[in-house]
């Protein structure tokens, strides 16, 4: 136990571990002892998210069960000027949760109640550390869903995907996460729990609700979320199409958009990702195909058959040499297995490889697709491309092996082209993995100072001591100057004796 | 009203920011508050300098795009200068293979669609206030029966370009609709009545226009009969575009639901429709009159009503009692009333306690300045602290919109 001695000695340069003390102090007083790690080698699980090149060990890691407990852990922190991370299931690929040396990881993963399915309402409410995957399994039984997919659905949770603004394949007809939360609990950078937005539409005041998802939990930390549930459609049909090339696949897309049909997915593979993708998981795509397309058409039975008619034909006009319709779910696995397992399944014809993600608008995808094609040509760097094609968002997998010197810094920079390219054609750095530490150097080439000056004003408002998780998103913090609002009275927390100040 | 601040070297300043600008007269006055100066800056750049301007000579700006709705919200407490958007009335650019619009905020929301739907495409939302401008639409976050299709504004915008109270230009999102990079300040200006910054350009998703529509209608003659035949709608797998409630405060209402898409898709739906809905409901080609337009003519009293869809029941009860006329979208939960008559105040309370049993919220958006005054405008508003501290970094002086929003902001 520290005590005030201990901080006092430690005034100044060391004072960051007076308040690591403080914190785990106040932590151990709420939690159990398993939830307070504070030994090097149980810390050192916590070092990166799903982007594992960037590994720092955090200084605290907790694991709050409550809203009440993670809001005096934040306060305790806020106390004594002591970075905060918090953190889901670890999955994301941008280094956002990625911890802070002489900071606090928040982890939300034993806070993970599906307090309500609402299907009446067409709402969920759920703790952040619930499993994407298992609202849907909640509402499917009452006939509804949860729309937003991440391709990690299976493991990633509710609070990374408020985080993040997680999308998915079907968010091009759906929407990202920021268009399916509707409200929440948040614990601000000082420690307070406030309930922003609500589970009816419209509530009055500024939209924070809008900030705070995507923010990269640089906002505060989301402790209950309330999610839109989405009826299930009466048929869904997964189409997987065949092409020579991707200009051929890319034409197809674009005649499909033109004819005014909004598929639910349509999702693009080249061939190396193919090839990757048949090495991995055996998906028996169309032999020879330079492109696949994977569409899904969903909604009313009657609606997606005269859809799928249009579809089928575009295709074939574009030039597909085979189509093959799934219709019952165990069909449409097997198509998506495919797409779904790319990613990784790039580890079986390279040792190493970066997951890129960058957006275009869909019309330029041509064009992009050759520049990236010469630029994997003039360096010798291969591209393997997956995309959600639908609406623009590129993930080229670009493959080196690092026990070869010089490959990781030719892909390196083969990636970093890739956003160039992005920036170039009026897109942007990412489209669903966020800017977290990877990409907060790619920001002043998409937005001027005066952008990010503002986009930190709100920053400021919220977190004015830059506490939470500080050093993400933006390459330079803002000063806030004169804290407004600064809380000069006792705390709550402190005046119920939940909390002791320090 | 204008204040002292406006002098002569604070007049010249603002005119020499922009070539055309007037003095105030009495109908310039916003909600009867009066106005200085009138500024109607050609583009971006000279918003920015009569911002600039302002700032340097501590005026107070209202922004307005065409002042369809400057009745709504609370008047504000001083208007030196007007920056009327109405000169920055160009469709930008409209990518139809993208299906995306850029566009300049004092555009008005009709002109825009029929750009866009020269390719047969549109921008998801209603013309709830004839003559609407885009940059008043996202400042109050109008809604119609559209926006159980793909939701409203914040789920439209994808970019905006804003001047800051201090003269700044800055700009969030983008052209893509895909995009995660940075803070999505679009969504903090929906619905802040231009207390935070002035909107000069958005871009927006398109969708197509569909290429059959159809309502099938049905009267209902108590609040029992609207919730449950919303709910047999909204829970089948039919897909509405909208689900509306249009009820005068006499006689009986009708539901309506809209269907569109493909030709036999129409047919189907609306077969489908028909068997939910039992004899009597009719089908027509034609949009019901008064679809998608507010209750209310401006400056009288109108009120928009939220509640979760289990509360639809007791909120439109609720409406009845209190002899509100409404109508709105029953399938998303938010309905628009407008009162005749005294005791708003009572009125409004009742309405109130209903919608927050179902965690909804009763505002009063529009109405003579004397009711306003007499009534808690907004009702209580979580996260008001929060709210108060994004004020006072965006605009720390108060000079945007001045006690127009909720909480005095």
């Amino acid at each position: 136990m520290p005590d005030v001695v201990t901080e006092v000695e430690q005034a100044g340069p060391a004072a960051p571990t007076a308040g690591i003390a403080a914190v785990t102090a106040c932590a151990r007083r709420l939690l159990p002892v398993a939830s307070v790690i504070t030994e090097r080698a149980r810390l050192r699980t916590y070092e990166c998210d799903g982007l594992a090149h960037y590994r720092v060990t955090p200084a605290l890691v907790v694991l709050p069960e409550s809203a009440e407990q993670l809001a005096q852990i934040v306060h305790a922190c806020a106390e004594h000027g002591v970075p905060f991370v918090a953190r889901g299931a670890g999955t994301g690929l941008s280094g956002g949760a990625l911890p802070h040396a002489e900071g606090v990881l928040v982890v939300t993963s034993r806070m993970r109640a599906i307090r309500e399915v609402r299907p009446e309402d067409q709402r969920a409410v759920v703790e952040p550390g619930v499993i994407n995957l298992d609202v849907t399994r909640a509402a499917t039984p009452h006939g509804y869903y949860y729309a937003p997919d991440p391709s990690s659905q299976q493991v990633c949770s509710i609070g990374g995907n408020v985080a993040e603004n997680s999308g998915g394949a079907h968010c091009l007809k759906y929407g990202f996460t920021t268009n399916h939360v509707l409200g929440a609990d948040l614990v601000t950078p000082q420690g307070d729990l406030v309930s922003i937005g609500g589970a009816a539409p419209d509530a009055p005041g500024y939209d924070l609700l809008g900030a705070v998802v995507g923010s990269e939990g640089t906002l505060g930390v989301v402790t209950s979320a309330v999610v839109r549930l989405v009826r299930l459609p009466e048929e869904v049909r997964t189409v997987l199409v065949g092409f020579e090339s991707t200009d051929q696949a890319g034409a197809a897309v674009s005649a499909i958009i033109a004819a005014g049909i909004l598929p639910a997915a349509i999702e693009m593979m080249d061939a190396l990702a193919i090839e990757a993708a048949e090495e991995a998981v055996a998906c028996n795509y169309p032999a020879g195909a330079g492109a696949v397309l994977v569409i899904e058409l969903d909604g009313p039975s009657v609606e997606v058959a005269e859809e799928y008619a249009e579809v089928e034909r575009l295709c074939r006009e574009a030039g597909s040499f085979e189509q093959r319709l799934a219709t019952d779910p165990v069909e449409r696995a097997l198509i998506w297995k495919g797409r779904k397992s790319a990613f990784a399944a790039v580890g079986r014809i390279s040792p190493d490889y970066i997951v890129q993600d960058g957006v275009i608008p869909r019309t330029a995808l041509p064009e992009v697709l050759r520049a990236i094609a010469e630029l994997s040509g003039s360096s010798g760097v291969r591209v393997a491309n997956v995309f959600h094609a639908g609406d623009g968002n590129l993930h080229p997998l670009v493959l080196f092996d690092e026990t070869v010197e010089g490959e990781a810094e030719a892909a390196e920079k083969v990636s970093g082209a890739i956003l160039d390219l992005c920036i170039e054609h009026g897109g942007s750095i990412t489209g669903e993995h966020g800017v977290g530490m990877d990409k907060a150097k790619y920001m002043p080439k998409m937005y001027d100072a005066d952008d990010l000056d503002t986009m930190q004003l709100v920053r400021c408002a919220f977190d004015p001591a830059g506490i939470s998780n500080p050093g993400k998103v933006f390459p330079t913090p803002r000063l806030c100057g004169e804290v407004p609002g600064r809380r000069k009275g006792v705390h709550p927390l402190q005046e119920a004796g939940l909390a002791e100040a320090f | 009203m204008p204040t002292a601040t406006l002098n002569d070297t604070a007049r010249e300043a603002v005119a020499s920011a922009c070539e055309d600008v007037r003095e105030g007269g009495a109908p310039d006055s916003v909600d009867g508050t009066p106005v200085g100066l009138v500024a109607r800056p050609r583009d971006t750049e000279q918003a920015a300098e009569v911002l600039r301007a302002a700032a340097a000579h501590q005026l107070s700006v209202v922004p307005h795009g065409r002042g369809t709705k400057l009745t709504w919200g609370l008047p504000p407490r001083s208007a030196d200068v007007v920056l009327d958007l109405s000169r920055m009335d160009q469709v930008l650019d409209h990518a139809a293979g993208d299906l995306i619009v850029q566009t300049q905020a004092g555009a008005r929301l009709a002109v825009l669609q029929d750009v866009v739907g020269q390719a047969g495409q549109r921008l998801v939302l209603d013309e709830t206030v004839p003559g609407a401008s885009i940059g008043g639409t996202l400042a109050t976050n109008t809604s119609g029966p559209l926006r159980m299709l793909v939701g409203t504004a914040r789920d439209l915008l994808i970019g905006v370009t804003v001047v800051r109270a201090d003269g700044v230009v800055a700009k969030a999102g983008g052209r893509v609709v895909k995009n995660v990079a940075g803070y999505d300040l679009g969504k903090l200006m929906i619905g802040s009545y231009g207390t935070l910054a002035v909107v000069t350009e958005a871009f927006f998703r398109l969708h197509p226009v569909p290429a059959e529509r159809r309502w099938v209608s049905v009267t209902v003659d108590d609040p029992a009969r609207a919730h449950e035949v919303t709910h047999l709608l909204v829970h089948s797998q039919t897909v509405p575009s909208a689900v509306e409630l249009d009820w005068p405060a006499t006689g009986p209402g009708t539901l309506s639901v809209l269907y569109g898409g493909t030709s036999d898709g129409v047919d189907g739906r609306v077969k489908s429709a028909l068997r939910l809905l039992g004899s009597g409901a009719s089908v027509s080609d034609e949009e019901p009159v008064g679809w998608g337009v507010f209750p209310w003519q401006r400056g009288q009293t109108g009120i928009r009503l939220t509640t979760v869809l289990s509360g639809l029941h007791d909120v439109v009860a609720a409406a009845r009692e209190v002899s509100a006329s409404v109508r709105g979208s029953a399938g998303a939960g938010v309905l628009h009333a407008t009162l005749d008559g005294d005791d708003v105040a009572t009125r409004l309370g009742r309405l109130r306690e209903a919608c927050g049993r179902h965690q909804g919220t009763a505002v009063l958006v529009d109405a003579p300045v004397d009711v306003k005054q007499a009534v808690d405008v907004w009702g209580p508003v979580p996260g008001l602290d929060l709210m108060h501290r994004v004020k006072d970094q965006f605009d720390p002086e108060h000079r945007l919109s001045p006690g127009r929003f909720v909480g005095g902001i």
